[in-house]
Parts: structure tokens; sequence; C-alpha cells
């Protein structure tokens, strides 16, 4: 059997693991480790200017392949740099394995130089995390690692290996397991069969049914499935933000977003509905509005994968505990079979319905006479450009709306944001993971000034590289959402939420050795961004001037129901 | 409601404090916990006393069994169960009260197991009910100091919690 380290170990897991990228940044604890990768090739590191950008890097790569994303981090402030990125895998249940290097064992617990108890600190936004206390388990561990992160309901797991453990001239036997097994963690592979059925008589005597998918289904991999269910059925659907792309945006029965920035059509359709099947999507508190008054007229049925989701905020009258995927398949077989259909004349009413609030409100703004750009055209422009088949990572704020409400997915795992969290700075990164990935794809980060400002230290890391993606950054020198806010709920005082001495982007660009593209007016648009994605392997940064006066619409009125929204700053329903 | 969960866990290091910290982070209320290994030294019981409505109960046991380390768990009131408590009380004991507390240890099945000229410590068995009355009985005065262990429970009849 093979001797080796435990700093060889951990890279040797990993290749044996299947990872090709990993993304880190060197220090103390890890020297060992890092000396260990850079005597093999077949792992290959991305250094970052700052640990969370690795952990984004890693989250959307996640996220645009269905596998986990690894990264390496030293301890300490290494580590705790890596928690924003953690905490935001979390939120969206996305798989990704951080190592973290810790003081050598007998100085944790004494205050040593760059030591922090990440165990401690990660342990409420990570699904599992694991000490190494011995170096002969680093291999199993490693192993549990990937199996915990990326079955049942994923998410990050964190394996912290204190510096001893990786010691070169300590040499261990090496063996990589095919599997593990844990007594204690058997999440589900299929839904109850008796539950399915249940839901299939149910869902076929609906008169006024809304399919909900959710970023399980995409994480999940069901989206054909849903897709397949929903066209036999001919039932309208709803994909929540993070299940956007799961059910094509150009089809028909397609109504939108729900929620807080929901479509008009979606949230109607949802409050009206008398049944809601909900694939993969948890109700959180963006989608639902308040809870008391959510759709009181639905049924639930809901399909998760991790129990502690149904009945979390809206009770479920069918709840089935299992992965979207294998449901849906379920659900498909036994509609292949079954004797009854939809009420066609019921379903055909409900279109009529829908069609109508369609009709009144369909995603329509109002355009400047003075040329000054509203940032839903430049969304709608960016999807022109791209043929709507870009990988779009995105910021966090009123651009997110924008790119979730104007940018139409018709493919799963190309809209990649944190919907959870909300984490400002998380669209470059995220882009650069995916770039990195599938360099032969276009990939846009839809971002703000604000946002950007938050992890435009990448600009580095994209030179070194070679990572031309495109950024598209909607410039209103404000922190729209926040200032959205402060008009609609603080009389417009505008408290620290205008982005004063802004630095001069293009410069910035072309400092790193990138491009940039200045927009100023809707007479530049087109031109300015054709030029931006003709230069193929240049990173551009394109800096639109967006009028900042603009609110995204509808915004559902607080405290409300599902149907209760301002459409424009004049119009509510 | 009051409930009272046992868990069976993985008797490793943290596992414990991902069960407390679920419930600090989910704002789950916690009135009493012990934990210690059982007969099978890879495993700790921990026992849990809780108070909320269904729902939230509900949310306890789910977030509880989706913590990786927690093998098995079970709502003892959702059945006939025994629950115990043990308090270790130290009284002020002298002059004419010696023998009245004495008589009301006897009455409440105690036991004295440390005794000195002014003070008896007191061992006490009971549900938690049981331990209230007895510091009523004895009258707050006369209490220096108590230690309770926090409740442990077991399910009557046949059934049992195992792996």
């Amino acid at each position: 059997m093979e001797m080796l380290s435990g700093a060889e170990m951990v890279i040797r897991s990993l290749q044996d693991e299947g990872v090709d990228y990993i993304y880190g940044y060197p220090g103390g604890s890890v020297l060992h480790i890092y000396d260990a990768l850079f005597q093999q090739a077949k792992v290959k590191h991305v250094l970052v200017r700052h640990e969370q950008a690795a952990t984004h890097m890693a989250d959307a790569y996640a996220r645009a392949s269905g596998k986990p994303g690894v990264v390496l981090v030293t301890s300490g402030p290494g580590a705790t740099n890596a928690v924003t990125g953690i905490a935001t895998a979390y939120m969206d249940s996305i798989p990704m394995v951080v190592i973290s290097g810790q003081v050598m064992s007998h100085l944790i617990g004494e205050d040593a130089f760059q030591e922090t108890d990440i165990l401690g600190v990660s342990r409420p936004v990570v699904k599992h995390n694991f000490a190494i206390k011995d170096p002969k388990d680093i291999p199993e561990t490693i192993k549990k690692a990937f199996y915990v992160a990326s079955s049942g309901r994923p998410g990050p797991v964190v394996v912290d290996i204190p510096k001893d453990m990786t010691t070169p001239t300590d040499k261990f036997e090496y063996h990589y397991p095919d599997k593990v097994e844990m007594r204690s963690y058997n999440p589900a592979t299929r839904g109850h069969s008796g539950q399915i059925k249940k839901a299939m008589d149910m869902l076929l005597s609906a008169k006024r049914p809304v399919i909900l998918v959710g970023g399980g289904t995409v994480g999940g991999g069901a989206c054909e499935e849903a897709v397949a269910l929903a066209r036999q059925l001919n039932y309208p659907v709803s994909t929540t933000l993070m299940g956007l792309g799961g059910f094509p945006a150009s089809d028909r029965q397609w109504l939108g977003m729900p929620g807080m920035h929901g479509s008009y059509e979606a949230n109607m359709a949802l409050h009206h509905a008398d049944l809601i099947l909900s694939l993969g999507a948890r109700f959180d508190d963006r989608v639902t509005n308040s809870t008391e008054k959510f759709c009181p007229t639905a049924r639930v049925i809901h399909v998760d994968i991790d129990p502690s989701s149904i009945s979390k905020t809206i009770a479920a009258d069918v709840p089935i505990v299992g992965p979207t995927k294998s449901v849906t398949q379920e659900m498909l077989a036994l509609l292949g079979k079954s004797k009854t259909t939809p009420d066609a004349d019921a379903i055909a009413s409900w279109w009529e319905q829908i069609d109508q609030w369609r009709e009144r409100h369909g995603g329509r703004y109002d355009i400047n006479d003075d040329g000054l750009l509203k940032p839903q055209q430049v969304m709608e422009a960016v999807h022109r450009i791209t043929n709507g088949d870009a990988y779009v990572c995105s910021d966090v704020g009123q651009h997110q709306m924008y790119a979730a409400q104007y940018y139409k997915f018709d493919k799963p795992n190309r809209w990649i944001n944190s919907g959870g969290l909300g984490t400002m700075g998380f669209g470059f990164p995220a882009a650069m993971g995916v770039k990195l990935h599938y360099p032969e794809a276009e990939v846009v980060c839809v971002t703000g000034e604000g946002s950007f400002q938050m992890n435009l230290q990448e600009f580095s890391t994209c030179s070194q590289y070679g990572l031309p993606v495109k950024i598209v950054c909607l410039n209103n020198q404000s922190l729209g959402m926040v200032r959205q806010w402060q008009d609609m709920n603080y009389e417009s005082r505008h408290s620290q939420s205008y982005m004063q001495s802004l630095p001069d982007f293009e410069a910035l660009a072309r400092a790193y050795g990138h491009e940039a593209v200045t927009i100023n007016n809707a007479d530049e648009l087109e031109s300015g961004l054709e030029k931006a994605f003709a230069m193929k392997d240049k990173l551009v940064f394109i800096n639109v001037y967006v009028d900042p006066t603009e609110h995204v619409y509808p915004m559902q009125v607080p405290k409300a129901s599902m149907r209760d929204m301002w459409l424009s700053k004049t119009e509510r329903t | 409601m009051r409930h009272i969960i046992a868990v069976l866990m993985e008797n490793e290091a943290g596992a414990l404090s991902r069960v407390v910290g679920l419930f600090s982070q989910r704002n789950f209320n916690i009135e009493t916990l012990n934990v210690a290994p059982t007969e099978d030294p890879t495993l700790s019981r921990l026992t849990v006393t809780t108070t909320g409505n269904d729902r939230v109960i509900e949310q306890i046991t789910k977030q509880l069994n989706k913590l990786i380390e927690v093998v098995k768990l079970v709502d003892l009131t959702d059945g006939d169960h025994i629950e115990r408590e043990m308090m270790l009380i130290k009284l002020k004991a002298a002059g004419q009260h010696r023998d009245e507390i004495k008589r009301t240890v006897d009455i409440f099945r105690g036991q004295i197991v440390d005794v000195t000229s002014s003070v008896y410590t007191v061992q006490l068995t009971g549900d938690q009910a049981k331990l209230d009355a007895f510091i009523n009985a004895i009258g707050e005065t006369y209490v220096l100091e108590t230690v309770r262990s926090g409740v442990s429970g077991i399910a009557r009849g046949e059934k049992v919690l195992s792996i």
C-alpha cells in the first residue's frame, strides 16, 4: 500500500474524487498542503485575491455543473474570509467542500497566531463540518465531506485540518474509499408512493392549479421531468428566484417569478389557486409575503428532499419527502397510466383568467424621452445580444431583480445568483467560476456599482487566468434597492445609499489589462453592447449609466397577501 | 406545551454544541438539557425539555433529525413515559428547624447525603413538579444552594429508543 503524508493525502483524495480545480489562498497552516499541490498536476489551483471570491467561484461552478466546488484556505483570517461564501452556499443548498488549515493541535485553544475556531464559527452555516484528529482519517473524512455535501439537500461542508496532521515526513497508508456509510445520515432516495399517488389524484382534480418550480428542481436535475409534467397537464408554472430556467421562460405556460418582485400574473394565479404543487421550493418570506394571508384557497402538495422545509412556513396538505427527480418521474409514470384527465373546461377557464392578468401588467415599464436608460431596457438588450443563452451571474440589489425579470431564461443552471443570503459581491467571482469551466460559453456578470466594489480585486485573478467574462454594471450611482425602500418607506431620505467617490471604472479595468465600454444613453446601448460582446477573449467592463430613480415593480405590499402589489410608483392592485 | 425529546447521537466532540447551537440559531427554547454516554460508548443520549406549539415542536424534531450526528430521536410526550430529575439541595438546618427539615425530607422520600452541625445536603429524585414542591415545602429561606440534573426520560412499556 502507498505511504503518503497527510498533506499528500489531502491532494490525492481530491484527485481520486475527480476534482480538477480548487480555489484558494495559501497561508501558514496550509503550507504543507500547498507544497503537495505544487508537486502534482492533476488538481489545478486558482489563486484568488480574497478568500470570499474562492468560495463564490466554487459555489458558481457547483451551480452550473451540479458537482461540488472545492476551496482551500488557511487558518484564522483565511477561514473567516470564506465564511460569507460558505453561508451563501448554505442558504441556496449548494454542494461545496471547504478545506481549512488550522494551527497545530497542541496550540488549539491557546489563541495562537492565526487561530480561529472555524468549526464553531461556521457551524450555523454549514451542512456539517469535520475536524481531523488523526492524519490516517484524512481520506475517509474527505470522502464523507463530498458525500454529505452533494447528497440529500446539498450544502457546504468544512474540513478543518491542523497543520501537524499534514507534516511531510509523517507517512501513512493511503486508501481512498469508494463509498462511505454513516449510520446517522440517510437522506431520502425516493418519495412515499402512497403520498405521490394521493398527490396525483389531487392534481388531476384541480380546477385552478399552479406548479411552483424551485431551486430544488434545478439543483436536483429534475427540470426535464417538471417540464414534461407541466406540459402534459397543461398547467401554469411559476419559477422561484432559485428556480429560474427550470421551466422555459419563452413557454406560454410560464407565469414568471412569484413573490416580492414576482410577476403580476404569477402572484395573482397563486393567490387564486386551488392547488399548488411545489417542486423543491421552500416558501421563504420573499415568496409568501404574509404567511397568514398566503393563497387562502390553495391546498399544497410539497415535494422536498428536506423534511424540515415542509410545513416550516406554509402547512402542506400532502407532504412528500424525496428528491424532486424521482418524485416527478413517479408522477409522470402515474399520469401515463391514469384513466382520469384534468378537467378541461376548468383548466381552459383558468387559462382565460390568467391571460387577462397577463394583459394587465406583463412586465411593462416606462421609457425615458431623454434617452436616460431604464435598467430593464439594458437587461432586454443583453438578452438579445446573447441570444438568451448566456450564464448570467448576478450580484444583489435592483439589478438582480431586473436580470431575474427581464433576462428570460429558457435553460436551467444558467441563472446564478445569491438568492437566500443576498450576498453583494457574489456576481463577479461567480462569473469567473463559470467561465473557467465553460470557456466557450458567454458568461455575463450583472452587477451594480455598489455590489461590484465588494469584490473588484478579482480583476487581477481574471488577468492571471484569462477569464474573459462580460461585466454589465447597471450604474445608478446609488444602492438602488436601499434607495427604493427609502423612497417608499422613509420619505426619500437617502441615508447612506448614494455612492459617492466612484472610481473611473473604465480606467480601473484597463489598469488590470482589461477592456471597458461606457454606455451613457439609449442611443449607445446596442452599439456599446455589440462592441463589448465582440471582444470574445477579453474581459470587458460595461459601465451602463441608468436612471437612478427607477424602482423594481411589481412589488408586494408588506405583510399583505400575494395579490397586494404596487405595479408602478402610482398604481396599486 | 411542554415536550421531552430524547436524542441518540454520535458520541463525538462537537455533537453537543451542534444541538445546543441549533436551539439558539432557530429561536427554540431549552428548559432543561442533560447528556451522557450510553451503554454503547459510541452513542450519547441527550434529553431536552422544551416548549412550543405543534408547529414549533415539529420543526424542532425535524431540525434535530437533520443534524448529521443525530442517529435517532423520540418525543417522549407523544406517549406514556417516565420522567425523573435529580436534585442536590443544601439546606440551613440549625436549631429547632433541624427536625422539621428531616421530616419533610422523609415525606418526599429524599435522602440526607451530607451533614454538618448547621447544614443538611439532601438528594431528591422525582419529576419536576415534585422537586418544586419540595422547595416550596421547605421554604426558600432555608435553601442555600440547589443543583438539578435536568429531566431524563424513558418510554413506558416495551418501546425502546435504540439503534
